[in-house]
């Protein structure tokens, strides 16, 4: 299985995320933002940092980069996408997944440990994680509140869209486990089809046990699975 | 010309001494060179003879003090970590946000210049106490910078300290170590050489910001400092990692000569500097400088201190294969000047020379201006020092028993903000990214941060008590190096090296002199010792305010290497059961400078805690050979507040556990309890691994012994008092939360 990180300028967990899916097994390489063309990739992640500085907007200037528009067609013909943080926020921007994201409701930048609960299994990204309902991956960020309007909220929730909440250990979705006021508790969405995800943790800060918690890499290897079950 | 020397803070002495370098008058562009690059923060011409007595090397050494932008010491196999502090407190005073942000980005590119990668912040702030809304100001607005600028560049800020005092009103302190990993053959030194060799400079363009920044960090604060607004430099960390990406490109394939960051005092400095140090001379011509507003002249362009800028010196071979790697990460730079052989700096604007200077004139410990300043002690240390706060304590004790009872006073000083939880800051900071770390903040006496190149692990703390300091400078400062020692040995390292940033006032006043004297000297005492050099650092005089001098405070950033992952030792008590014992002693005298005086008093006598520098060594080997035994459970410095919340913190990681502590008979229980005794950690172990502990430490004639027991019960017990732990952890978690309204 081929995993492409896309490397915009200012993306900082491009590294991280590169040492994470590779110790997932999968082979990794680097995508430039200027590149018009994936290659042979089967899995692209566009990783958290501050692309092109996130000034405007986050995820604002990113979108209109060449490598987007190949995003862009990868994930119309159903090709599997995550967005990690900053990833997410530029999926939005390219209208590859819905909402917005409003600055978090302490108004603070906040890195903390979450949990999260799976709420969609049938996801390339949540189907293959057999035990346990439960994520404890952090969040680190300054614009990670979920917005959408009423009615895209609707469609989100009734078509299966939210894939990750965040709760409470124990999976219960609660207001106080609400880190940063998104609606609903939303933490991770996927676009109708299920093959692009954005999620505002960070599985790769999660992917080994001396990092605090190694549940960020069954996503991964879910992901891995999915692929192989579909090649 | 004189006048406006004066006006530029050179004095009538050095004036003279600029026209006999010159041989004539100098011009304005020059006279702004000099007047940079002698002053105190570019020539550390009133430290230097002082800093001279740092050990500076030890087997790790791949650079020396003051050679290099930073310290680099050998790890394993052909990987090195480099580090540095560095101070941006006048900044910071005025405009805190940015100031704190810029003052992140410029030490950040002290190391990266070099080729090292960061993998880590730390910062170590003080302020005035938080009950003023001014402090409360400058304290969130520095948090944020630091925050906004690391957060984006993507270095992990892992750890520092935070403390309130009021002798920091007016002139807060901020100070930030970068620490980053290098392969030895991919370093960047920060000399020029080869005549011919292209000078290219990299980055933002020059604008009119920051101009006599450095000047500026070399004058008092004073109530009008805030006109001095447009001093204050405007941060870009987006720039800053690009420029981090292309130099990590450039080191890797070896094409730079020699590169240096653009800090305080600019292209000034940068150029001067480097040339100096690879004894050539350089000339510029300032036409082709990139800048940002019109009509800047050569004085302008050269004391801009505009954020996020490069040096290179580049062999004209090298020179398109550097320029590829910029275009890609979308960098401006132009080629400005080139290296000659006759050592001046030159410069070049509409086709005439602007300025001619000797190199070796600008060169810090050289031509540049070096002072042994006259030294008086301050009489208030007699005075202090002459009051028995032990004594003081007890008669309080005996007066207002109600006010000094332990089970009042032990939730207070975890409330107090120096001592409660820094939890509402670091959450703020971007502290996992880099999948590095390994301990995150809070988490233990020291960051602990995985190197996978080597598989080694490197330990990183900050430390200072600037209380201790204010009352005896020399053992206040050794005690700042052993405490930082004893946090990253806490956790299972062995330290290698520190960096000092020492924060002092006027150095023009005798009694200043004094104190940064034997601050220097302390410092030395505790390095000896423990056989550790000082690789670098930062000298920041200046820090007064209208109402006096700043406690004087060097802070200390130390590294320690962790071989063994299993060696990676926590703070908090693990299981039910263990034993807790007590290594060093606790001596009840130790009350001088103490939270417990303060809290009190309002107000800090007596003298400071013993550093006992020989014995403190003697512990902290002793308490790494028992870790790398693999007998110890949890360790924990004992500093700020005493034993009593040196055990509540080892509780709060797992509140349901509780400890049973017996205070020794013959010794009076507050006392006990709240002095601040150097060099003792509270460890905790199977009770087999204890016993074999104690045999060991009778034997090698260490103070070693059993105080209590962890329980269950989730209650802290010392003596006859006790607490219910997860209330002390909630006033420990909620004290700075409330006081900042969020």
């Amino acid at each position: 299985m081929n995993a492409g990180v896309v490397i915009f300028p200012g993306s900082n967990c491009d590294r991280d995320t590169y040492w994470a899916l590779s110790h997932t097994g999968l082979n990794v390489s680097y995508l430039w933002h200027e590149d018009s063309e994936l290659g042979d990739v089967d899995f692209v992640i566009l990783p958290g940092g501050f692309s092109y500085g996130d000034y405007l907007r986050t995820g604002a200037f990113a979108r209109f980069s060449p490598v987007m528009r190949a995003v862009s067609d990868f994930a119309g013909k159903g090709g599997i996408v995550l967005g990690i943080c900053n990833g997410f926020q530029i999926l939005q921007e390219a209208g590859l997944l819905p909402g917005a994201m409003l600055p978090n409701k302490s108004l603070r930048f906040i890195c903390d440990w979450t949990y999260i609960s799976i709420e969609n299994r049938n996801s390339p990204f949540t189907s293959n994680i057999r035990d346990g309902n439960v994520l404890k991956i952090p969040i680190a960020h300054f614009e990670g509140n979920f917005f959408c309007d009423d009615e895209n909220l609707e469609r989100i929730e009734s078509n299966g869209q939210v894939v990750f909440r965040y709760s409470d250990e124990s999976g219960d979705v609660i207001l106080s486990r609400n880190p940063n006021g998104s609606l609903n508790n939303i933490a991770g969405i996927s676009n109708e089809r299920g093959n692009v995800l954005g999620m505002m943790p960070h599985p790769e800060r999660a992917s080994e046990e001396i990092l605090g918690s190694d549940d960020g890499k069954r996503i991964f290897k879910s992901v891995a699975e999915w692929l192989t079950g579909n090649s | 010309m004189k006048n406006k020397a004066l006006e530029l803070r050179l004095s009538e002495e050095e004036y003279s001494r600029i026209l006999k370098i010159l041989g004539r008058e100098p011009n304005w562009t020059e006279l702004g060179i000099f007047s940079v690059m002698w002053s105190e923060h570019c020539s550390y011409k009133s430290s230097l003879v002082h800093l001279k007595k740092f050990p500076k090397k030890s087997d790790r050494s791949l650079t020396e003090m003051g050679k290099e932008n930073a310290g680099v010491l050998r790890l394993k196999d052909n990987w090195a970590v480099a580090f540095k502090i560095e101070s941006h407190n006048h900044p910071s005073a005025i405009e805190p946000f940015q100031g704190a942000a810029t003052g992140v980005g410029g030490i950040l590119r002290d190391i990266f210049c070099m080729g090292a990668y960061p993998i880590a912040s730390l910062d170590s702030l003080r302020f005035g106490e938080l009950s003023n809304p001014v402090n409360k100001h400058l304290f969130d607005g520095v948090v944020r910078g630091i925050a906004a600028y690391g957060n984006c560049f993507g270095v992990p800020t892992v750890a520092g300290e935070v403390s309130f005092d009021d002798s920091y009103a007016g002139n807060p302190l901020v100070n930030v170590v970068a620490v980053g990993i290098v392969r030895t053959d991919r370093m960047i030194s920060a000399r020029a050489s080869g005549v011919g060799n292209a000078v290219v400079y990299i980055g933002a363009a020059t604008g009119r910001d920051g101009i006599h920044g450095a000047s500026f960090a070399s004058g008092e604060l004073t109530e009008k400092s805030s006109e001095d607004r447009p001093s204050v430099q405007i941060g870009d960390p987006f720039m800053e990692k690009l420029l981090l990406e292309a130099t990590q490109e450039i080191a890797r394939e070896h094409l730079a000569v020699g590169m240096q960051d653009m800090g305080a005092a600019g292209l000034t400095s940068s150029s001067a500097e480097m040339a100096a140090k690879g004894d050539v001379g350089v000339s510029l011509d300032l036409d082709k400088v990139p800048t940002r507003e019109e009509n800047m002249t050569p004085y302008e362009i050269m004391l801009s201190e505009s954020q996020e800028r490069m040096l290179l010196v580049s062999t004209p071979e090298n020179l398109p294969k550097i320029e590829k790697i910029l275009d890609k990460w979308g960098l401006h730079y132009a080629v400005i000047g080139e290296v000659i052989s006759e050592p001046v700096l030159k410069l070049l604007w509409h086709g005439e020379v602007a300025a001619e200077i000797p190199i070796n004139s600008l060169q810090a410990g050289d031509g540049a201006p070096v002072y042994d300043m006259p030294q008086r002690k301050p009489e208030y240390i007699e005075e202090l020092q002459k009051r028995d706060a032990r004594k003081e304590i007890l008669e309080k004790i005996a007066s207002s028993p109600g006010e000094a009872n332990p089970q009042k006073i032990l939730p207070e000083l975890l409330m107090t903000p120096t001592i409660a939880s820094k939890r509402w800051v670091w959450r703020q900071y971007d502290h996992q990214v880099g999948v590095r770390t390994v301990i995150v903040p809070g988490g233990a006496d020291a960051a602990v941060m995985r190197i996978m190149e080597t598989g080694q692990f490197l330990a990183i703390s900050t430390d200072c008590n600037g209380a201790y300091c204010h009352l005896d400078p020399h053992s206040g400062s050794a005690s700042a190096v052993l405490e930082a020692a004893r946090n990253v040995a806490a956790v299972g390292a062995k330290p290698i090296g520190i960096t000092d940033c020492l924060n002092f006032g006027n150095p023009q006043k005798p009694e200043v002199m004094w104190q940064f004297s034997r601050s220097c000297e302390g410092i030395s005492d505790a390095c000896s010792s423990l056989k550790i050099p000082v690789t670098g650092g930062n000298v920041s005089f200046y820090n007064e305010s209208p109402k006096g001098a700043v406690f004087p405070t060097p802070v200390i950033g130390i590294v320690g290497i962790i071989e063994d992952e299993r060696h990676i030792t926590p703070m908090g008590f693990q299981n039910a059961g263990d034993d807790i014992l007590i290594l060093g002693k606790i001596d009840i005298s130790d009350l001088g400078g103490s939270h417990l005086q303060k809290l009190l008093f309002g107000k800090y006598f007596g003298k400071p805690p013993e550093p006992k520098v020989e014995e403190q060594t003697q512990t902290i080997e002793f308490l790494l050979e028992q870790i790398y035994a693999s007998r110890i459970e949890s360790a924990h410095d004992i500093s700020e507040g005493g034993i009593a919340v040196a055990l509540a913190e080892c509780l709060f990681a797992k509140s349901q556990f509780g400890a049973n502590v017996k205070v020794p008979d013959d010794e009076n229980p507050v006392l006990w309890m709240f002095a601040e005794s150097q060099g003792v950690f509270i460890i905790s172990a199977h009770p087999e691994n204890a016993d074999k502990i104690i045999a060991e430490a009778t034997e090698k004639n260490v103070s070693c012994e059993k105080i209590g027991k962890v329980t269950e019960t989730g209650m802290l017990k010392i003596g006859n008092f006790q607490w219910n732990v997860e209330k002390l952890k909630e006033e420990y978690e909620s004290a700075i939360p409330k006081m900042m309204n969020n």
